[in-house]
């Protein structure tokens, strides 16, 4: 019996076991081929694909499997696809980045970010304490080395060292909240701690708040939070630009995956939306701590990236200022919000990449990523930086880009349930943030460039396709976003909630 | 006419995506054939007033528009988006249209817009560095504008309302003065600030909304103004609630910074002198029009409940901008500047006319934000033709300029008299029009009667400067300065000759907008 139970789960584990064959034939061509070889990515590539099809299988399948440690929904098929997506454009960064060229390493950032997807995918679908806990791991340890890759420059190693620190202390004050949790209700599986509180009326217990403002600091950590952000702007600096790339969207969309399904279903009341919102347990109060954090993220994340002059740490604060707005869509607690979230993690995805690669190409070049060196850049490739232009309108949010559909559904699902002091505050928030992302584009094209930089910058044929892969989904969903939301409705039915 | 298509295209699309598509000709320009991108615009630019010919001619005056859906004419209109969300009961699906069409509110917009983009084209031709980037920008800008002024879905109408923002910050960042950048973001950030609570209020009423034909969540403005179509109890619902007086501020404050006024108004003058000259052409001659326009089609037709409430403060502050830019006119010693405050002035006059609430006020205000726009366009070209021989814009560093460049005098005193408002000219109708709408109404009569004041600042300012650009004795260094040339001639004369015509047949232009104006004012006090 258990073993025919293993073996239909094995059946519904099949992207994961691909990514794990996949991991390890990279290991074994990394070993055999020469250090140039783009044959590794190009295998991670194939294999990510592969997976992808084994992924759009599951697609209508709504189940949990190796009792119930982790499930199969559509909401996790979402992620997955979120995850390869991803992965696979940051394979294409890497190959094209000169920093990770630099390193001295072989292909090894393509094996650690195949096990940093893994433990995504394993994040995404998890149900149980210890699942979640370790998936989170998995990602944090992969994301750890990937940090400190170039090792030989100071700052990677530094950069990687702070992560390694708060990676451990955080989740080590989860895992606390976990055990307060289990030792409370008797259950890690998030359905059984819901029943129990429900059955027992205990959502106001003081020890509920306690823990669950500690697992908030293991999650939020992940997704760089305030006040859990601390690590994100020296992580983001330190770290060559593909992998803060990386960082920035595949594993922060692993920290909002596992956060959305922990809050939205631990401490749902019938397992039922009923008029799309969801029934929380009385006494637990989560959104509150919710807002503060999303209206911290956001108010630190715009005004302290004012100040910037490297386009990294300006891209650092940028994702915790995004964090923020991605929050918005879960503190107003309805199916509509979580649309509205993935709507924005799908726009997200892209004009964050694609702002994150026209970084690395302008720093190939310019071997800086100091805006004051990008002085009428513009004029010299203007290409990359009418890309760049457009991914900087995106982030922050004007109309005809996927940016804008992102925050005027998350705006909406807000206005509906009449928070209109938290819409007033995240629309006045994305007004600031547009004068550090125009800045961007000031340095490019109103300012002249310095004498004796004048020449025409030139890139290979390659960069233009994958920037243009970004750019336009990026105008293209803003202009007819009804794809986008088709997809998001679709994705948010969730395991064990009618 | 109610459709009017070419080529299976709706004309009112034609207009909004020509522009388009000659951006889409510069951009693939062969390098040999760069010298011949400025001809392209105007080619495209020239199209526009060719079709808004063509849209006057089919144009029926007598179908008045406003809040009745049958009587707009050259309607279209397409399902955008249109997706069920979940579990929402009931109104689960997301439609927004792509929704336009034509009244007489929106037709003296269009042609106005087709004018002077025509006219700035002209006025471009002294754009020497980086062309192409300049051209594709400027007919960006204006599918933006023609855009915000067909759109009858408040969700299509934002978004042109936000993207025209963006070429409009290169164009000033990178063609504009020595200040461009400040004066570049500072317009950016005031329109997008204001653009917040437009977003908030647009949100708000789709919430509010029930089409009560399809029972869905309505973006259409002319459902919108339906008092049926609200549902009661929700955030915006009843008559004269306080959530709708808010959600009128909002609205107002998002379209005030736009007019500009007063306090919204401190980006104008930086971005005024700072912007190229064709591109301050533009900023006067349309863009501060989508602010009135805005209040007109927006604000005043879905809270006519709000637009009697706060008739009182909205003539305060139209005073305020009568009397206040043109006291700050007068202390200017730039040129630009000058034109740049008496525009804050006029726009005075178009909000006196609104907030009077009477057929002749908004007649007046209509024709005069379309007066306003060819008067200050040539204004405008003005002060770039002097500043392009003489490289300064200070008033005090010219004189006698009467005798050196008679033809240039000729073209700027019937500019500076029509400013004026001197009858005869096109604005001594608007300009009395408003005033009398304002005496009309009880409530804001007061107020009117020290508008008038304006009138004689007004007066005082251009005499003034008149006297210190033209007469006097003419400073030894400008005695190389030539008279104005043929181009120049071509982009100002034009609309000297529509100021004229005007000024003698103002019926040719009040007869389009009549029978709207008349349903926007019943409608209004019809619900109050």
């Amino acid at each position: 019996m258990q073993l025919k139970q293993t073996l239909d789960s094995l059946n519904n584990f099949l992207p994961e076991t691909t990514i794990i064959i996949t991991l390890l034939v990279c290991i074994i061509a990394d070993i055999i081929l020469n250090k140039k070889s783009p044959i590794t990515s190009l295998i991670a590539i194939a294999g990510l694909l592969i997976a992808s099809y084994f992924v759009s299988l599951q697609i209508g399948i709504k189940t949990s499997i190796f009792s119930g440690m982790i499930v199969v929904d559509p909401y996790s098929v979402f992620f997955k696809f979120l995850f390869i997506l991803s992965t696979i454009f940051v394979i294409i960064f890497a190959y094209a980045s000169k920093e990770m060229k630099n390193s001295g390493h072989k292909n090894e950032h393509v094996y650690l970010m195949l096990s940093l997807t893994l433990g995504a995918f394993l994040m995404s679908s998890s149900i149980n304490f210890l699942m979640m806990y370790l998936s989170l791991e998995l990602v944090s340890l992969s994301s750890y080395i990937l940090a400190g890759y170039t090792k030989k420059v100071k700052r990677s190693s530094e950069a990687a060292m702070k992560y390694v620190i708060y990676g451990a202390a955080s989740s080590g004050i989860m895992i606390y909240a976990m055990s307060l949790l289990y030792g409370f209700t008797g259950s890690m599986n998030i359905f059984e701690i819901g029943r129990f509180l429900t059955s027992n009326s205990a959502g106001s217990n003081p020890i509920m708040i306690i823990s669950i403002v500690m697992i908030t600091a293991g999650f939020g950590y992940k997704i760089s939070s305030v006040p859990f952000h601390f690590w994100t702007p020296d992580v983001y600096e330190g770290s060559p630009i593909p992998i803060t790339a990386f960082l920035a969207v595949t594993s922060s969309a692993s920290g909002f995956a596992v956060l959305i399904r922990f809050f939205s279903t631990t401490f749902l009341k019938s397992y039922e939306a009923i008029n799309g919102n969801w029934q929380i347990i009385d006494g637990v109060k989560w959104t509150e701590i919710l807002i503060v954090i999303s209206v911290a993220s956001m108010i630190i994340g715009n005004f302290v990236a004012i100040w910037q002059t490297s386009l990294k740490r300006l891209l650092a604060y940028s994702s915790i200022a995004q964090t923020g707005y991605i929050l918005l869509g879960l503190v107003v607690a309805n199916q509509a919000g979580l649309q509205a979230m993935f709507v924005y993690l799908i726009a997200y995805l892209f004009m964050n990449l694609g702002a994150f690669y026209a970084t690395i190409m302008i720093s190939n070049k310019l071997n800086s990523d100091n805006m004051e060196d990008m002085k009428g850049l513009g004029y010299r490739s203007p290409f990359v930086c009418v890309s760049m232009t457009i991914f900087m309108f995106a982030l922050s949010g004007i109309p005809a880009t996927a940016g804008f559909v992102g925050k005027f559904y998350l705006f909406s699902a807000l206005i509906e349930q009449r928070m209109l002091w938290l819409a007033l505050i995240g629309l006045l928030n994305s007004v600031v943030s547009l004068f550090f992302y125009v800045k961007v584009v000031k340095y490019m094209f109103l300012m002249r460039p310095d004498t004796g930089s004048t020449s025409k910058i030139q890139y290979g044929f390659g960069n233009y396709v994958v920037l243009l892969l970004l750019a336009v989904p990026t105008i293209f969903f803003g202009i007819y976003f009804t794809p986008l939301l088709r997809i998001a409705e679709a994705s948010i039915s969730m395991f064990g909630i009618k | 006419m109610v459709e009017f298509n070419i080529l299976g295209i709706g004309i009112l699309s034609w207009m909004i995506f020509l522009p388009v598509l000659g951006m889409l000709v510069i951009i693939f320009i062969p390098k040999a054939y760069e010298n011949s991108i400025k001809y392209f615009s105007l080619i495209f630019t020239f199209l526009l007033i060719v079709l808004s010919v063509v849209l006057l001619l089919n144009y029926n005056s007598s179908m008045p528009g406003v809040n009745m859906p049958d009587s707009f004419q050259f309607r279209e209109k397409v399902s955008w988006i249109d997706v069920p969300i979940p579990a929402v009961v009931g109104e689960g699906k997301i439609h927004i249209d792509y929704f336009l069409g034509l009244d007489g509110i929106s037709l003296p917009m269009i042609i106005l817009t087709a004018l002077i983009s025509f006219v700035g084209s002209i006025a471009s031709f002294s754009i020497k560095r980086n062309e192409k980037g300049y051209y594709v920008l400027y007919l960006f800008l204006v599918t933006g504008m023609m855009g915000v002024f067909c759109s009858l879905d408040l969700f299509l109408f934002f978004v042109f309302w936000e993207i025209m923002l963006l070429p409009m910050y290169f164009l000033i960042g990178i063609w504009g003065g020595e200040r461009r950048e400040y004066a570049a973001i500072k317009f950016f950030l005031y329109t997008l600030f204001g653009s917040v609570f437009i977003l908030i209020a647009m949100i708000a009423l789709y919430f509010s909304s029930k089409d009560p034909a399809t029972g869905l969540h309505t973006f259409n403005m002319i459902t919108l103004m339906n008092p049926a179509a609200i549902i009661p109890g929700s955030i915006l619902g009843g008559i004269g609630t306080s959530f709708r007086y808010l959600a009128f501020v909002a609205l107002f404050i998002g379209f005030a910074i736009k007019v500009p006024m007063f306090p919204f108004h401190t980006w104008l003058p930086d971005a005024h002198v700072e912007a190229p000259t064709a591109i301050s052409v533009i900023l006067a001659g349309v863009l501060l029009k989508m602010g009135s326009y805005g209040i007109m089609r927006v604000s005043y037709p879905i809270f006519p409940d709000g637009a009697v409430y706060f008739m009182y403060p909205l003539a305060i502050l139209a005073c305020i901008n009568i009397i206040y830019g043109a006291l700050c006119a007068m202390a200017q010693k730039d040129f630009k500047k000058l034109i740049a405050y008496s525009s804050i002035s006029h726009m005075g006059y178009v909000m006196l006319g609104i907030a009077s609430n009477t057929n002749v006020g908004f007649n007046g205000a209509i024709f005069q934000m379309f007066n306003h726009g060819t008067i200050t366009a040539v204004l405008f070209l003005s002060v770039g033709v002097i500043y392009d021989r003489a490289h300064t814009r200070g008033l005090n560093d010219f004189g006698g300029l009467a005798n050196k460049m008679p033809k240039y005098f000729a073209v700027i005193i019937v500019a500076f008299f029509a400013s004026i408002g001197l009858p005869g000219l096109s604005a001594f109708i608007s300009e009395s029009f408003v005033f009398l709408g304002g005496f009309k109404n009880e409530t804001i009569r007061i107020i009117t009667i020290v508008s008038t004041l304006g009138i004689i600042l007004n007066a005082a300012y251009i005499l003034w400067t008149i006297q210190r650009l033209f007469f006097g004795k003419l400073p030894e260094k400008w005695n190389q300065l030539t008279d104005i040339n043929g181009r120049e001639l071509w982009s100002t004369v034009p609309l000297l000759v529509i100021i004229v015509v005007l000024g003698i047949f103002p019926s040719l232009f009040i007869n389009l907008m009549t029978s709207s104006v008349n349903q926007l004012v019943n409608f209004i006090w019809h619900l109050n």
